[in-house]
């Protein structure tokens, strides 16, 4: 229902401003304006509701206890990530992931402690929008998603699409116990960026630009796995005295 | 504070030297331990006191960075608009922002291991990737690159990537559209106002 309802407003907010001329002049973001109110939109509800609810959590929950919650999720997460990691042909990747899985499922008491990583097998990150990245299907324009926040038109129909499908929670068959999950879920993940979201209103002159740059350079990286190749521009010539030149 | 002044002057001095002929891995391997040797002993620091913070960052760190080839690579195209004298004041600026911005996050510094990945150097190159990860127990570790150019005084980073994100190139559409809107001098302008209104307060803010 939430889903239906997100995309509802999804929908409704790019059909009303698809018509819309934007000035950003950002050629991954064509919908700026639409974004803009958004992005000001999930700043509001941000500091109204969820970062303070995030605050408290931190505040009163023991730092032990956070990890564990944490570690409990991005366990059950990595199913999925090793389901991502073969579609890529990483058969190796999505093996550790599973190993990952059943070694923290067991010893790691239902995944509140995280063994795997000492083990020497690495947490990774993947969904189904890299996993066509991979394929080679590019980003599409930048959306910014209400209450999740920033995306592009490739992971956003991902996310709702496949990955939501993907995901453990989804399949917990009674509906509240489902839904505190995916709150305690979210609150769990607002937590652990305060200290981003702290760093990126003191150093972005523009935060809406500032988080837009860096939500695309690091879908890029990521879906080449922290190795993308270097993009034509300016960072490849010399120092100075050299134009900018276009990106495709 | 004047002799104080003398001794970090000198050691600057002294890490410029020993910089010369180390070679790029090797450089940030030591600036890394010098740093997190210091903050593991110094109570002040890890407390979040922001002057020894910054005297350390400047006596340690900024030495090993090439600020006007990263204000350059972040205005990106507007660069070769500017003229000398603002071209010195986009540098001042925006050294004064990163400087500000990314040197509280060294208080917050907790066990991190810091790995090197094996360095790719073919003899002769002059710009080459340091590529190392952060680790901390429990949690996912967090690639940092940087990106290093060798000048005549060592070598010296010219960009930070963090988890994919780099932090000059981040401010690349900003800069563009303050220099479209109010010309380079706007830009100037919007960098030192921002950099005023993260002047530290009579109260400190809460971490």
């Amino acid at each position: 229902m939430l889903r239906f309802l997100l995309g509802l407003l999804l929908l409704g907010a790019l059909g009303g401003v698809a018509g819309c001329a934007t000035t950003g002049g950002n050629p991954d973001d064509p919908l700026e304006g639409y974004n803009r109110a958004m992005f000001r939109f999930n700043d509001g509800v941000d500091k109204a509701v969820i970062k303070p609810v995030a605050q408290g959590y931190k505040a009163v929950m023991p730092e032990f206890a956070r990890t564990g919650v944490s570690n409990f999720f991005a366990n059950l997460g990595d199913l999925w990530i090793g389901v991502n990691n073969i579609l890529q042909g990483k058969l190796g990747e999505g093996a550790s992931d599973f190993g990952r899985f059943a070694l923290n499922s067991t010893v790691g008491v239902l995944g509140l402690f995280d063994v795997a990583s000492n083990a020497g097998l690495d947490k990774h990150n993947e969904d189904f929008g890299q996993t066509l990245g991979r394929w080679g299907v590019g980003s599409g324009a930048y959306v910014v998603l209400p209450i999740l926040g920033p995306s592009t038109v490739r992971d956003g129909i991902s996310l709702f699409a496949v990955d939501w499908h993907g995901d453990p929670l989804w399949h917990v068959g009674n509906v509240p116990t489902r839904n505190e999950l995916y709150g305690v879920r979210a609150v769990d993940t607002r937590a652990n960026l305060l200290d981003a979201s702290r760093l990126a209103e003191e150093a972005a002159l523009d935060q809406y630009a500032y988080v837009r740059s860096a939500y695309l350079q690091q879908r890029r990286s990521l879906v080449y796995d922290g190795n993308p190749p270097r993009e034509p521009g300016p960072a490849e010539g010399p120092a100075s005295a050299e134009p900018e030149k276009q990106r495709p | 504070m004047k002799r104080l002044l003398a001794a970090l002057s000198l050691a600057l001095f002294a890490a410029a030297a020993a910089a010369q002929d180390i070679a790029p891995d090797a450089l940030i391997k030591r600036i890394s331990d010098e740093v997190i040797d210091i903050i593991k002993s110094d109570k002040d620091i890890k407390a979040g006191n922001q002057e020894k913070i910054n005297a350390l960052v400047e006596a340690k760190v900024l030495p090993h960075f090439n600020f006007n080839r990263m204000t350059a690579l972040a205005v990106g195209r507007g660069w070769p608009k500017a003229n000398a004298a603002q071209k010195k004041a986009l540098e001042d600026e925006f050294r004064t922002l990163l400087v500000h911005t990314y040197s509280g996050a060294l208080s917050t510094y907790k066990n991190e291991v810091i790995e090197f990945k094996p360095l790719r150097m073919a003899t002769g190159d002059t710009d080459v990737t340091v590529r190392t990860q952060v680790k901390r127990p429990g949690n996912q570790p967090v690639s940092i690159d940087y990106s290093m150019e060798k000048t005549p005084s060592g070598w010296k980073v010219y960009d930070v990537v963090v988890a994919g994100v780099s932090l000059v190139t981040n401010y690349r559409d900003t800069f563009n559209a303050e220099i479209r809107d109010g010309g380079v001098d706007g830009l100037i302008k919007a960098l030192a106002s921002k950099n005023r209104s993260l002047e530290p307060q009579a109260g400190a803010k809460p971490k």
